[in-house]
């Protein structure tokens, strides 16, 4: 089988939620409305829609999972998976890549405008979690007239999606695949990210979030991607790309960047505010920070589902440890859901679900597979 | 590692298909590439499970259409229920386990009836070469070097009806073969392998 690339594809945006009876109702007990939501979609919905699958990114990615954006040298950030002939193959499959409210990749967040204030929103944003994305989700899903989805994946925060959709709607997902993510996070993740918001928050720049037309916290920002970088590699990836390398060859014997290293998460820090939004950073990380589909808010006891699941982990991934996905994959066979869990062997760190589509489109596609054929294993 | 290839004229485990009730949910322990677990759902339509600690096996598991875990049951089965399957496998992977006696009682506690599969080290060809060369047997259901070898324990066929006795598990049927043969005289000395479905108490289901 020849796999291909999508060729060029386009983000579209849907909107929901005119009127205030039509608002999305967030969990912090807000309405937000009008909701826009960009997505990109790849492949054919067929007849009876039943070949849908949703990716949901990671806390910096956005819609474009796959194919090239018009005038654009770098494909999606999941270009590798999905595509003709691919482990989310769309000559099978349409595919769905969701964004997130609270984002700023073309979907309502603080900085789109207020429609009470004609400005953007910046704080005035109300809280959105993991649960309001996923409703959110849910209407995207809807507009098709899709009723059930044959699968949902993601990775990291996009795993915690997938594990919420499980939460909220498991009648309408017959697959999940969450990979290098947990049901919530550890007190070491809360404190990565609050390193990172304090970072952006103690910008003199931001001003409480009201930014929007005048300098943005660009030392903030970059300051925490700096820090996220580091959580995504591992100490070995590291080692084997940097090490102790200088970039010029001696040291400077002052504080410029004379580290491989240091030139790599300065580059990053500086590259990233001009694609993202500070206070977006803000709202992600801390709904991700809320997220908690542990146990019984997993799955309710008494409660039985039939959706299939195939969990995977990477094992020098510090950032969401093995464990974690683990608990989630021994809580579902202890309710009997058809559970596969595969830890792959790799140095990559958290980066490994992005780079270790070899290992991942062997599990992947012989998954979805068994499930199309309808060969259910442990129910 | 060389991935095992889907042989279905292996005795064991048709004898395993043939004593399995259709519809039965199996988990097996240490399920290799799933090819039992292959043989199970064709054949006898079994709800099946398997837990693997090779990543190469997992791999060919998932592409034998087979739900696995990857993971070692060496610390137990935690994740299962009590009294959650019909048959709980563990062919050719009990003399790996560090602890045979927790292993076993994990086994028991998550399934009605379990099904051992083990190396017999008490073959004929063993004895012979430990008597006459005074060297560790190598044969073909133990097939490593003394330095080499995955197995932390050898058994023989005694040893294991011994064990069960004293452990009060009752045998609810047994099977020996050499390559493939069956053996039915004198098996502690003329079979290279065995296989023992034993149940604990009451809780085992009653088999022809």
């Amino acid at each position: 089988m020849t796999k291909g690339s999508l060729g060029i594809v386009e983000t579209r945006q849907f909107t929901f939620g005119y009127t205030p009876e039509d608002a999305l109702e967030l969990e912090c007990g807000q309405k937000l409305f009008p909701v826009t939501l960009a997505y990109e979609t790849y492949g054919e919905l067929n007849k009876d829609k039943s070949n849908a699958i949703l990716i949901c990114h990671t806390l910096t990615s956005d819609a474009h999972a796959a194919g090239y954006h018009e005038g654009h040298e770098r494909p999606g950030w999941w270009d590798d998976m999905i595509g003709p002939g691919k482990a989310f193959d769309t000559d099978k499959y349409f595919v769905i890549s969701s964004n997130v409210i609270g984002g700023c990749k073309g979907s309502t967040g603080p900085s789109s405008e207020n429609p009470a204030t004609g400005k953007p929103y910046g704080l005035d944003f109300p809280m959105t979690t993991v649960v309001d994305w996923v409703n959110s989700q849910k209407r995207l899903v809807d507009s098709f007239g899709i009723k059930k989805l044959f699968s949902v994946s993601g990775g990291s925060m996009g795993g915690m999606q997938v594990l919420q959709w499980i939460a909220l709607y498991p009648e309408m997902v017959r697959s999940a695949i969450p990979i290098a993510t947990a049901w919530k996070q550890s007190p070491q993740q809360l404190a990565l990210d609050e390193v990172g918001r304090q970072a952006i928050m103690k910008d003199p720049d931001w001003n409480n979030g009201a930014y929007y037309g005048k300098a943005i916290p660009e030392n903030g920002l970059s300051i925490a991607r700096m820090l996220g970088h580091i959580t995504y590699m591992s100490e070995a990836s590291m080692e084997d790309k940097f090490s102790r390398k200088l970039r010029k060859g001696n040291f400077s014997f002052s504080f410029d960047t004379d580290f491989e290293v240091e030139g790599y998460l300065n580059y990053n820090g500086k590259a990233f505010v001009k694609r993202f939004d500070a206070n977006s950073y803000l709202y992600i990380t801390r709904a991700m920070n809320y997220c908690d589909v542990s146990k019984e808010k997993l799955i309710p006891p008494g409660k039985e589902i039939d959706t299939a699941f195939l969990l995977i982990a990477f094992k020098s991934d510090w950032l969401y440890p093995t464990w974690q996905i683990k608990e989630v994959a021994q809580f579902l066979m202890s309710c009997h859901v058809d559970t596969t869990y595969c830890e792959i062997k790799s140095t990559y760190g958290h980066d490994a679900f992005l780079l270790e589509f070899e290992e991942e489109t062997r599990l992947v596609k012989h998954f979805l597979k068994r499930i199309a054929h309808g060969t259910g294993n442990s129910k | 590692m060389v991935p095992e290839i889907v042989n279905r004229d292996r005795l064991d485990h048709h004898w395993i298909c043939d004593n399995i009730e259709p519809g039965s949910r199996v988990l097996d322990l240490g399920c290799g590439s799933g090819n039992l677990l292959v043989l199970l759902r064709d054949e006898k339509q079994v709800k099946g499970q398997g837990i693997e600690l090779s990543e190469d096996a997992i791999y060919n598991c998932v592409e034998n259409g087979i739900s696995v875990n990857h993971m070692d049951f060496d610390s137990g089965l935690a994740s299962y229920q009590h009294q959650s399957f019909d048959y709980v496998i563990m062919n050719q992977s009990l003399q790996e386990v560090v602890h045979v006696e927790f292993a076993l009682e994990e086994a028991f506690r998550v399934g009605k009836n379990v099904i051992i599969g083990f190396p017999n080290f008490a073959h004929i060809s063993s004895r012979f070469q430990l008597f006459f060369k005074g060297q560790t047997p190598v044969t073909n259901s133990l097939p490593h070097l003394w330095y080499n070898t995955p197995n932390l324990h050898f058994s023989s066929i005694s040893d294991f009806e011994k064990f069960v006795k004293e452990h009060k598990y009752k045998l609810l049927k047994n099977f020996f073969y050499s390559n493939n043969t069956v053996i039915r005289f004198r098996p502690n000395l003329r079979a290279l392998n065995a296989i023992f479905i034993v149940t604990r108490g009451n809780s085992g289901r009653p088999l022809t």
